[in-house]
């Protein structure tokens, strides 16, 4: 498990990288938490031929409050977020879905950044920012521009982040009244990664769905938010069986579901419903 | 204990491991830590193809590599080191040749091709980039009942077919019990293939010194003694000048019971370059390239009568050798073909085990070794008895189960359990978990929708290994100890811990023996220049066969001490008592002479009595004359989510008799590693080929192995039924864990989802087969 040769660098700041990213083209490759390039340099799947560490830039870490938005830095970890108290305080799914990333280590070297940027179709990031209608602010060569979560998830591994951008910062609203979050997960054992994740973002007034943003990962090449699930639950009563009713819509349109030696196709969907329930059931009252 | 002699302060006490400090801080020394001036670093490549012929090699680029030192290839050194070596003895049974590179052809995924030694490991694995192959892919051989098949292509063509052996057993009247039983039970039973993970991957250090002319060779083995006289002979090396020490042993679980090819080129380069090299072994390889355990396909059958009282068992075992054999491989089905009628009386059995050779890596031993085979094999085969005449689980096994008075036991394969109570023990379990009160229970929240399963195991396995003719290269075991002039005690073992504990346990032995304390006792073991003769740790053998060793050569070297004692304070030797410290007559323990005091006297030697040597030290070699049969009843309870098929085990119980115990934390800690491991089989662990031979969970994002979170609260608790096998009444426990809680857990999972039907569900219970399981049942598609 040995990576091929490389040129490493550690910039102190924002623009220093984007220089770097400019200078190298496309044989250079951001280096956050490494918990996604590490591995796969050292099985030599990826051979980048320079290294920027983003990790003495410390513009890109930490949790702010401003106007009613929560702006994480990229580089901020999963840890800090599980155990943020304005996190706690403001969006409590956040920090529900970071404890529940990999295992301890992971948590405390993996960033949020990282993991978005990644584009894993099964990280756990992905369902909590579509739900929470996240924008996603990248730096690049010409200026800095915010995409929104459910434009940022591309295809397998890809986002559309340009090559030499860098993704700063998360944006994201803090909820208003009667608003309650959750995310449920099914592991895959060995990684850690969701077979499904879905998070769950319920506002109701008395028993009633006053909206729902429902985002599942690990289903789909490409994370998603279930807006069958939505649009049917949206002005409904709670009730066990309008939920159910509404989480069977949960694969509704969605034709590229994953199946691997872990799980296959059928089983996949048949979580993302159940885990839509569930997550759904968890916090209507 | 009763065994022992002299007033027992520290055997059967929870005493904390001493090895862990250094564990836990980091002071540890692995292979990898060893680090000797001017070494070089191997790397391997390995074959990306499952069979093909080389047609060509191209080593000229990775050669001139600045920093690569050399580069060989299986033809440059096919004359100069021997094959891997396989100690198996079976009638009829065709070993192919095992080169330590392949030659001409490669047969699995991960079998190295190639050496590389370069002046650091980065380079050497940049150069192994360089190496240029061709190879003419041949047809892959990968399914084993497709392998046996006529038609089927061959991976050795002098052999005609791909079946390595074939071992057929006919006890009793196996016609007549099927043919007269009310009724029969058929099952094909899968125990899947596993790959043993150690933490520590395998690593070698070879330095060879021309002007002493010596080899030393560090290696993270099991066996160090047998390493020692094997790489002797496939490196041609004169024995009086190896010396083999297996330092600080990351774990193992078997996969370290063996000589790797790995090994030999490593030595053989050192002795080339006269420079230390080393090679450690990278995860990926671990997987690849370690040995698996289990692989067997059961077709299995029992003649069971309405009572319950099973009367004959059918198998045909396939058991998959891979394609080249490693030091036991062919022997571990063995042992599932042996203990296959696990705790049970069953007159007549008709078996054929057959060894199929395929493109994949060896197996050989991993924890268990094919007795959580064979265990799983019965356990399941009676629960379908059980289920079939609408019989509590419970019922059957008490039915079928030796009286207490039968032992010692004769089972039709030949084995002779040793001693037991197996009513004793199951009763214990359940009364532990209430077992009448939980079948109540169970009906209650079943009526409720859930889903609640109750899995017993009750097993008997075969370990203490053994005596010699049991064993190949000897069963035996060698102990020396010896006082040191001031009094301390070290203790050389044959035995070679890699994280069971013994620097801990054969300490309390010797402490009460000598009535020393336990910090004036070093345990030295895994050094061939310190303790020159011994057999290795495997097969719950390390207290039963080489802590007898260390006991008997304790006794040894008391009865001198005792005599030089009884010279000095002119007693009679057999009145003289050890305590503290201190050696006095009994009854008299204020006219005491220092242990140390006496140590002293031993080595200066000036007032000897005429009949004793100086010094203070014994050896034995400890012979035993059978095996011991540890046994044990396991319950779990488990709730399957029937929407996702989750499986959350609620309860989880063990009683394991091991005969007497030297220290219970130990014990406590290996019955809980045990069952990890075991439901690791059960839930999660599968090696996946697919049919061209590439390893599908080659890495820890894909093969899972149970983590801490993943493992429930264990009840443990024991009878003691002391073994007749050694003076100490010790059965063994590194194994039972596993042996039992694979079936357990099984059987726990299937009685959950009885009720739709479903008698069998094949492991790994991974959440999406359980799902699918329920979903086909629902369709009326009984499993």
């Amino acid at each position: 498990m040995i990576p091929g040769s490389f040129e490493y660098f550690a910039p102190t700041s924002v623009d220093e990288a984007l220089a770097l990213l400019k200078k190298n083209g496309e044989g250079a490759k951001l280096l956050a938490g490494g918990h996604s390039l590490i591995p796969t340099m050292k099985l030599r799947l990826a051979e980048p031929e320079v290294i920027v560490d983003l990790n003495r830039i410390g513009a890109l870490k930490g949790i702010s409050e401003s106007g009613g938005t929560l702006i994480i830095g990229g580089l901020t970890t999963h840890y800090e977020l599980e155990t943020s108290v304005l996190v706690h305080r403001k969006i409590p799914l956040l920090a529900q879905t970071a404890a529940q990333i990999g295992d301890v280590q992971v948590r405390n070297k993996g960033t949020i950044g990282g993991s978005l940027a990644h584009g894993d179709p099964a990280a756990d990031w992905p369902a909590a920012v579509l739900a929470l209608d996240a924008e996603i602010k990248a730096v690049g060569q010409d200026g800095e521009r915010q995409i929104k979560a459910t434009d940022f998830f591309e295809d397998l591994y890809t986002t559309t982040l340009e090559p030499d951008e860098i993704l700063t910062e998360i944006h994201i609203p803090i909820p208003g009244e009667n608003t309650k979050g959750t995310y449920l997960k099914l592991p895959q054992i060995a990684s850690g990664f969701a077979l499904t994740g879905v998070a769950v973002l319920l506002t109701q007034v008395e028993n009633v769905c006053n909206n729902v943003a429902v985002g599942v990962t690990g289903v789909s090449t490409v994370p998603y938010r279930a807006a069958s699930v939505e649009s049917d639950l949206r002005g409904k009563v709670l009730s066990s069986e309008n939920i159910a009713a509404a989480a069977e819509k949960a694969v509704d349109g969605i034709d590229d579901v994953l199946e691997d030696i872990h799980a296959s196709e059928a089983y996949r969907k048949n979580l993302a419903k159940v885990y839509t329930n569930r997550a759904i059931e968890s916090v209507a009252s | 204990m009763a065994t022992l002699a002299g007033p027992s302060r520290l055997v059967g006490a929870p005493i904390k491991r001493r090895e862990d400090p250094r564990l836990i801080q980091g002071l540890s020394h692995y292979v990898d830590d060893i680090k000797l001036v001017n070494t070089l670093h191997c790397a391997f490549l390995r074959s990306d193809y499952a069979h093909a012929e080389i047609e060509r090699i191209d080593t000229e680029a990775a050669k001139s590599l600045s920093g690569v030192v050399t580069v060989i290839t299986g033809e440059d050194i096919q004359d100069k080191i021997g094959s891997v070596p396989c100690a198996a003895e079976i009638d009829g049974l065709k070993t192919p040749n095992h080169p330590v590179l392949a030659v001409a052809r490669v047969r699995f995924v991960g079998e190295p091709v190639a050496a590389v030694v370069a002046t650091d490991p980065y380079i050497a694995r940049d150069a192994l980039d360089l190496i240029e192959i061709e190879y003419r892919e041949l047809p892959v051989v990968v399914d084993m009942d497709k392998a046996i098949e006529p038609d089927s292509p061959v991976i050795y063509e002098e052999f005609g077919d791909n079946i390595a052996f074939t071992m057929p057993l006919d006890a009793g009247d196996v016609d007549t019990a099927f043919a007269e039983a009310d009724h029969v039970i058929s099952r094909r039973l899968v125990n899947q293939r596993l790959i043993p993970i150690a933490m520590e991957p395998r690593g070698v250090l070879a330095e060879y010194l021309r002007g002493e002319g010596t080899l030393t060779v560090w290696s993270s083995t099991q066996i160090p003694h047998h390493l020692k006289t094997f790489l002797s002979l496939l490196v041609d090396f004169p024995e009086q000048r190896v010396r083999v020490i297996a330092p600080e042993v990351g774990g193992a679980f078997g996969s370290k019971l063996n000589v790797y090819a790995e090994e030999a080129v490593v030595a053989y380069l050192a002795i080339q370059l006269g420079k230390p090299v080393k090679w450690i072994e990278k995860r990926g390889e671990n997987f690849t390239s370690t040995i698996h355990g289990r692989d067997q396909i059961n077709y299995v059958e029992i003649a069971v009568n309405n009572d319950g009282t099973i009367t004959g068992l059918r198998a045909k075992l396939l058991a998959n050798m891979g394609a080249y054999y490693q030091l036991l491989t062919p022997i571990i089905p063995v042992l599932t073909y042996l203990m296959i009628p696990g705790a049970y009386k069953i007159p007549n059995i008709k078996l054929e085990l057959i060894g199929v050779l395929t493109n994949k890596m060896a197996t050989d031993a991993y924890r268990g070794a094919g007795r959580p085979e064979a265990t799983y094999i019965i356990e399941r085969m009676v629960d379908l008895a059980a289920q079939k005449l609408g019989m509590d689980p419970k019922i059957i096994r008490f039915k079928n189960f030796p009286q207490p008075d039968e032992f010692p036991f004769e089972i039709p394969t030949g084995i002779i359990y040793d001693s037991g109570n197996y009513q004793e023990t199951f009763n214990k379990a359940l009364g532990m978990i209430d077992y009448d009160d939980l079948r109540d229970q169970q009906a209650a929240r079943r009526k409720r929708g859930e889903y609640v399963g109750i899995g017993i195991c009750t097993y008997a396995e075969i370990s203490g290994f053994g005596p010699s003719i049991g064993v190949a290269g000897g069963g035996w075991e060698s102990s020396t100890v010896r006082i040191e002039r001031t009094g301390k005690v070290t203790v050389l073992t044959g035995v070679s811990p890699h994280g069971q504990g013994q620097e801990t346990s054969f300490a309390q032995i010797i402490a009460d023996e000598l009535g020393v304390d336990l910090d004036d006792i070093a345990v030295i073991h895994g050094d061939t220049g310190r303790q020159p003769q011994g057999i290795g740790t495997f097969g719950s053998r390390a207290t039963p066969v080489g802590g007898t060793a260390m006991l008997v050569a304790g006794r040894q070297v008391k009865d001198k001490m005792a005599k030089l004692t009884a010279h000095l304070l002119e007693a009679n030797p057999d009145d003289l008592v050890f305590e503290n410290g201190k050696i006095f007559v009994q009854g008299s323990p204020a006219q005491a002479v220092e242990f140390a005091t006496v140590a002293a006297e031993a080595h200066n030697a000036v007032s000897l009595p005429p009949d004793i040597e100086p010094g203070l030290e014994a050896t034995h070699f400890f012979e035993p004359e059978k095996f011991t049969n540890p046994f044990g009843a396991h319950i779990a309870v488990v709730e399957v989510d029937p929407g996702t098929g989750e499986i959350d085990i609620q309860r989880y119980v063990a009683v394991d008799d091991i005969g007497h115990i030297i220290n219970p934390l130990l014990v406590t800690g290996q019955v809980h590693g045990g069952i990890a491991q075991g439901l690791g089989q059960a839930l999660y662990e599968g090696a996946v080929y697919d049919e061209n031979g590439q390893l599908l969970t080659g890495t820890l994002m894909d093969y899972a192995v149970p983590k801490a979170t993943q493992v429930p609260h264990v009840e443990n608790d024991h009878t003691v039924t002391p073994s007749p096998a050694n003076p100490m009444g010790i059965k063994g426990v590194g194994e039972t864990g596993t042996i039992a809680s694979t079936a357990c857990v099984v059987n726990a999972v299937v009685d959950a989802l009885s009720p739709l039907g479903v008698k069998d569900i094949e492991m790994p219970l991974t959440p999406n087969r359980v799902w699918q399981v329920i979903q086909d049942a629902k369709k009326g598609a009984n499993a």
